[in-house]
C-alpha cells in the first residue's frame, strides 16, 4: 500500500517465505486450498449465481455448468421486468451512488475530525485522557439500537431524518470513534525523536503535525480511510431508520428486495450482492497487513 | 480601557454556559420545536466558539480533540441522555400528548417483564452456540494458516472475506441457501430424505440457521487474533522443545497455549459483545421467528421501539443493554492494554 510495506510479488503472494512458526511444503498448501474454497463457497456460489439467467438460478438440481449471462447486471442499471408485470426501476443506480457519497463523505470528514483528535490524545494528554478515549469506544460498542432511538427522536424535530446532511453527520460520528482509536494506535508508535529535533530546531507544533509526523502514518491513514469506508458501507440498521426514498443506501434496498417472500429475482439479487462485495474483497486483498489493527478498533496491534 | 473579555476570556466563556441555558430554556417553552432546537443549537455554537477563542494558542491539545467531543456529544452523547430523561416518563414517538412523570415505573416493568427475560434468554442462547463454535473453527483455522506455506496469503484472503462483508448481503445469501424448493440445504437433505427440507420453519432449525450464518461469518475475526498469538511465539522454544523431545500435546499446553491464551480471550470478549447486538442476521433471515423464538434482545427492542412506538418503555430497556455492554467493554479494554503493555 505504500513505502512501509513494500514487498515484492513473490513475498505478497506468498510464494517467498519471510516469518511463521515454521515452514509447510506444498501439502499443507492443498489442504489449505480444500479448506479455504469449502469456506468461500457461499460467496463463490453468488457470484456465479449473478451469471444465470432466472431458470438457471432456480435450477433443480443446482447447475455448476451453464452458459453464463451478463443479463442480471444489466437489469440491476436498467429497467427490470418482473414476471408478467411492467417494466420497474430497480433503482440502484440511485442507491449505488448514495452508498458511495455518503460513506465517502462521511469518512473523510471522520478522517479529517479524527486524526486532529488522535493527534491531541497521543501528544497533548488531558486530565483524564484514557476516560475519554473509553467514552468514545463505548459510544461505538454500543448496540446501534441503543443508539438510534434517541437520535431517531432528535432527527424527527431537526427536519433532518431524509436528508443527506443528517446520514452524513450520523456516520461521521459512527466512524469517528474507529478513526481516533486508529490513528491514534498509528501515532503512539512513531519514535518522539524526529519530533524532538524538530522542535529544537524551531518548527512549530503545526509544522511538526504536518510535515513530520502526517507523512510517516500515510498508510495507517489510508488503511483507516478504507475500513471506514467499509464499514459504513455495510451498515444497515441506521441506514433503515434514517434514510428516506432518495437517500437509501445499497443494503436496506438489497434487504427491500429480499422481503416479499414470493417472486424474489435470485438471479438479479446475486448480481446486486455481486457488485456490492466486490469493493469489499479487493479491499480485504489490500488491508491484509492491517486488518488486525482495523477490526479491533486499534486496540491489538500485532 | 481593556474590555472584560480581554482581561477574563475564562470567566466570559463559563459564563456563556448558563445564558446558553436560559435561552434555550426560553426558545424551547415559547417557539415551536423546530425553531427552537435550532435556536438552542446556535446558542450553544456561541458558547462553544467562546471556549475555542479562549484555548487557542494556550491548550493545543484541548483545540485538537474540541471538535471530535464535540460532534461525539451532539450526536452520541446528548441523544443518549434525552432517552435517558424519556425513560421517567409516559412517551410515545407516535402521539402528540405531551410527556408526563413516570418515575421508575418503565425500569419495574422491564425488569419484571417476563417477555423481556424470555427474549435475554434467547440471546444468551445464541451468543453462547455462536461465540462458541467461532473460538472452535477460527482456533482450527488459525492452526491450519500459523505455518508458513506457498500462497499462504492468496488462500487467507478466501477465508479473512466472510468477516468483511455486510451483514446483508450474509442474511441474503443464507437466505437463498435456506430456501425450500431450490436452495442448496434444501436440495442436499432432499437426496436422502426425498422431501424439502424447511430449515426456518422449526425452532432448532431457526436457531441452527442463525448460528451457522453468524459463526460462518466471525470465525475468521477469532482466527485473524488467534493467528496473531501463534506468530508471536519465538521459533527457539519450539527448537529447544525438540531437542528435549517433548510430546507434541504438552509443546501446545507449554508453549503455544500461553502465547495464545490472552489473545483468545480478547476475541472471546469482542465476540459476545458484539453477538449480544445481533440484530442484522436474525432481522434478514427469520425476522425473529418463527413465533418469536429467534427474537434476540436488539431484535425485540427494534420492535417496541419502531413498531409497538412504546419510547419510553424501549429507553429504559436501552439503557439496561447500555450498562451491560459497558461493563464487557471495559473488561476488554483492561485485557487488551494488560496484553498491550507485556
Amino acid at each position: 500500500m505504500s513505502a512501509t510495506d513494500k514487498k515484492s510479488l513473490a513475498e505478497r503472494l506468498g510464494l517467498k517465505v519471510y516469518s511463521g512458526v515454521g515452514n509447510a511444503g506444498w501439502g499443507r498448501t492443498l489442504f489449505a486450498a480444500v479448506i479455504s474454497f469449502i469456506y468461500f463457497f457461499p460467496v463463490f456460489w453468488i457470484i456465479l449465481t449473478a451469471f444465470k439467467t432466472h431458470n438457471d438460478a432456480l435450477a433443480i438440481p443446482p447447475k455448476f455448468i451453464f452458459s453464463p449471462t451478463f443479463e442480471n447486471f444489466v437489469a440491476v442499471f436498467s429497467r427490470a421486468y418482473s414476471a408478467g408485470a411492467a417494466a420497474q426501476d430497480t433503482g440502484f443506480a440511485l442507491y449505488f451512488f448514495n452508498s458511495v457519497f455518503i460513506a465517502g463523505t462521511s469518512v473523510l470528514l471522520a478522517l479529517a475530525i479524527g486524526t486532529l483528535a488522535a493527534f491531541g490524545f497521543s501528544r497533548y494528554p488531558l486530565r483524564g485522557n484514557d476516560t475519554y478515549l473509553f467514552i468514545i469506544l463505548t459510544t461505538r460498542m454500543l448496540p446501534a439500537i441503543v443508539v438510534i432511538i434517541p437520535i431517531f427522536l432528535m432527527f424527527r424535530v431537526a427536519g433532518l431524518s431524509g436528508t443527506y446532511i443528517g446520514v452524513i453527520l450520523l456516520y461521521t460520528a459512527f466512524n469517528l470513534p474507529f478513526t481516533i482509536w486508529m490513528m491514534k494506535s498509528f501515532f503512539d508508535e512513531l519514535s518522539p525523536d524526529v519530533e524532538d529535533a524538530a522542535r529544537i530546531d524551531g518548527s512549530s507544533d503545526r509544522r511538526v503535525f504536518f510535515k513530520i509526523c502526517l507523512p510517516q502514518v500515510k498508510a495507517g491513514l489510508a488503511a483507516t480511510a478504507v475500513f471506514g469506508l467499509i464499514l459504513t458501507w455495510n451498515e444497515f440498521l441506521f441506514a433503515l431508520l434514517l434514510t428516506g426514498v432518495d437517500t437509501r443506501t445499497v443494503p436496506v434496498a438489497m434487504a427491500q428486495t429480499i422481503g416479499g417472500d414470493i417472486g424474489v429475482r435470485w438471479g438479479l439479487l446475486a448480481a446486486i450482492e455481486t457488485l456490492f462485495l466486490i469493493p469489499v474483497i479487493v479491499v480485504t486483498f489490500m488491508l491484509q497487513n492491517h486488518l488486525l489493527r482495523g477490526v479491533t478498533f486499534g486496540t491489538i496491534k500485532r | 480601557m481593556m474590555k472584560v473579555w480581554e482581561v477574563y476570556p475564562l470567566r466570559v466563556a463559563f459564563l456563556s454556559i448558563p445564558a446558553a441555558l436560559l435561552i434555550s430554556a426560553v426558545a424551547i417553552t415559547l417557539l415551536p420545536p423546530s425553531v427552537s432546537f435550532w435556536v438552542s443549537g446556535a446558542v450553544f455554537v456561541f458558547s462553544a466558539f467562546l471556549f475555542v477563542a479562549y484555548a487557542w494558542g494556550r491548550h493545543a491539545g484541548g483545540l485538537l480533540v474540541a471538535p471530535a467531543i464535540a460532534l461525539l456529544f451532539i450526536m452520541n452523547i446528548f441523544p443518549l441522555l434525552w432517552s435517558f430523561g424519556l425513560s421517567f416518563f409516559h412517551y410515545r414517538a407516535n402521539r402528540l400528548a405531551p410527556p408526563r412523570f413516570a418515575g421508575l415505573h418503565y425500569y419495574e416493568k422491564v425488569l419484571t417483564d417476563p417477555v423481556v427475560w424470555d427474549r435475554l434468554q434467547v440471546t444468551a442462547q445464541l451468543v453462547v452456540l455462536t461465540v462458541s463454535l467461532q473460538m472452535i473453527v477460527g482456533f482450527l483455522l488459525a492452526m491450519l494458516f500459523a505455518k508458513q506455506f506457498p500462497l499462504r496469503r492468496v488462500l487467507l484472503i478466501l477465508v479473512l472475506t466472510p468477516m468483511m462483508l455486510s451483514f446483508v448481503a450474509v442474511g441474503a445469501f443464507f437466505r437463498y441457501y435456506y430456501e425450500p424448493t431450490f436452495g442448496l440445504l434444501s436440495q442436499a437433505v432432499r437426496v436422502f430424505t426425498g422431501e424439502p427440507f424447511v430449515l426456518l420453519q422449526s425452532t432448532a432449525g431457526a436457531i441452527a440457521g442463525i448460528v451457522f450464518a453468524d459463526a460462518w461469518m466471525w470465525s475468521p475475526f477469532v482466527m485473524l487474533l488467534v493467528l496473531a498469538g501463534l506468530v508471536s511465539v519465538p521459533k527457539y522454544l519450539y527448537e529447544a522443545a525438540s531437542i528435549d523431545r517433548i510430546s507434541h500435546w504438552r509443546r501446545f499446553w507449554n508453549i503455544t497455549f500461553p502465547y495464545v491464551r490472552s489473545l483468545l480471550m480478547l476475541a472471546l470478549l469482542f465476540r459476545t459483545i458484539e453477538a449480544f447486538k445481533l440484530f442484522d442476521v436474525v432481522f434478514l433471515l427469520t425476522e425473529g421467528g418463527p413465533g418469536t423464538s429467534t427474537e434476540t434482545i436488539a431484535v425485540y427492542v427494534y420492535r417496541v421501539s419502531f413498531q409497538y412506538f412504546k419510547t419510553s418503555e424501549s429507553a429504559a430497556l436501552a439503557y439496561i443493554l447500555l450498562f451491560t455492554v459497558i461493563v464487557l467493554t471495559n473488561l476488554y479494554l483492561y485485557f487488551a492494554n494488560q496484553r498491550n503493555r507485556t
